[in-house]
C-alpha cells in the first residue's frame, strides 16, 4: 500500500517538510491537535499539559505497560490560530537531541478533505539526519528485545 | 521503484526484523532460523522468501543445506534511507484519521 505521507528532505539542509492529505474536514483535522483527549488517542501518549495559545506550552509523557515513563517531550507554543496554523518547539527530554522548531499549517482541500504541512527545523544538518535514521534503529532495538525475550524463554 | 518499496515493507514487519537480526550474527539454515521462533515453519519460510526476494538476505549452498546470510550492502542502503521515518509518521497520521472519523460519527 502506498504511504499517504510525503517527506521532502533536501540533502545538506537542516529542515524537512512532512505533508499529508486527510479524509477529514479541516475543522476535524485541527481538533485532533487541539483537544488533549484526542491527542492522547492518536499520539498514544499522555498529555500532561497543553496550552493552546500564544506563550503557551505543552508536555507529553509516554509510559510502558508497567507504568515506567519511556518517553517525554515538551515545548512552547508561539502561534496558535484555529484551523490555520500552530508554531511550536519540540524537545525530547533526556535525549542528546537539540530542541527543534515546528511550523504546522492546516488547509482545507474540499468539504471533506484537508491537508497538513509540517516543517521541522533542526539545529544542524547532522541532527536532522540522525533523527531520520532513528526509527530504523528503534525498530532494530525492538526486534532485539523480542529476540532476548524469546531467548529468555528457552533457558 | 517497486522493488524499493518492497524492501521497506519487508522491514516493516517485526518478525522479519527479528530474523535479520538473528542472521546478522552468522549464516543459518531455514530450520535453524525457524527453531528460534514460536511461529509455524511455513510462516518463517514465507518471511525468508520475502527477505531473499528483496535482497536483504542471500542464499548459499553448503553440501545439502542452504544457508541464509545477511546482505550487508543492502541493509546499509535501507538504514540510511528515510523510509522508516516516513512510515512512522504515516502510521501516526492514519491513527489520527481513524480517531477523528470515530469522533465525528459519535457526535
Amino acid at each position: 500500500m502506498e504511504l499517504k505521507t510525503k517527506i521532502a528532505s533536501e540533502e545538506g539542509k537542516q529542515d524537512l517538510v512532512i505533508t499529508r492529505e486527510f479524509d477529514l474536514p479541516l475543522d476535524l483535522l485541527f481538533k485532533a491537535y487541539e483537544e488533549a483527549g484526542l491527542v492522547e488517542q492518536w499520539m498514544n501518549t499522555k498529555v500532561i499539559m497543553l496550552e493552546n495559545k500564544k506563550y503557551g506550552g505543552w508536555r507529553f509523557e509516554t509510559s510502558d505497560p508497567n507504568g515506567n515513563v519511556v518517553f517525554s517531550a515538551n515545548g512552547v507554543i508561539h502561534e496558535f490560530v484555529a484551523n490555520e496554523k500552530i508554531t511550536r518547539t519540540f524537545e525530547m527530554e533526556n535525549s542528546p537531541f537539540a530542541v527543534q522548531l515546528e511550523f504546522l499549517e492546516f488547509e482545507s482541500l474540499t468539504e471533506e478533505t484537508s491537508k497538513l504541512t509540517m516543517q521541522i527545523v533542526y539545529r544542524t544538518v547532522e541532527f536532522r539526519d540522525q533523527m531520520l535514521k532513528l526509527p530504523f534503529k528503534q525498530g532494530l532495538n525492538m526486534a532485539h528485545n523480542r529476540l532476548q525475550e524469546i531467548a529468555g524463554k528457552l533457558k | 521503484m517497486n522493488r524499493r518499496r518492497d524492501v521497506f515493507q519487508a522491514i516493516a514487519d517485526p518478525s522479519r526484523r527479528a530474523i535479520l537480526l538473528l542472521v546478522a550474527t552468522h549464516s543459518m539454515t531455514a530450520g535453524a532460523i525457524a527453531s528460534n521462533f514460536d511461529t509455524a515453519r511455513p510462516t518463517v519460510s514465507k518471511h525468508l522468501q520475502i527477505l531473499t526476494e528483496c535482497e536483504l538476505l542471500g542464499q548459499e549452498q553448503k553440501g545439502r543445506e542452504i544457508y541464509y546470510y545477511i546482505n550487508a550492502k543492502k541493509m546499509k542502503e535501507v538504514s540510511d534511507f528515510i523510509e522508516p521515518f516516513r512510515k512512522l509518521w504515516d502510521d501516526r497520521f492514519n491513527k489520527l484519521q481513524d480517531v477523528m472519523k470515530k469522533y465525528k460519527s459519535k457526535k
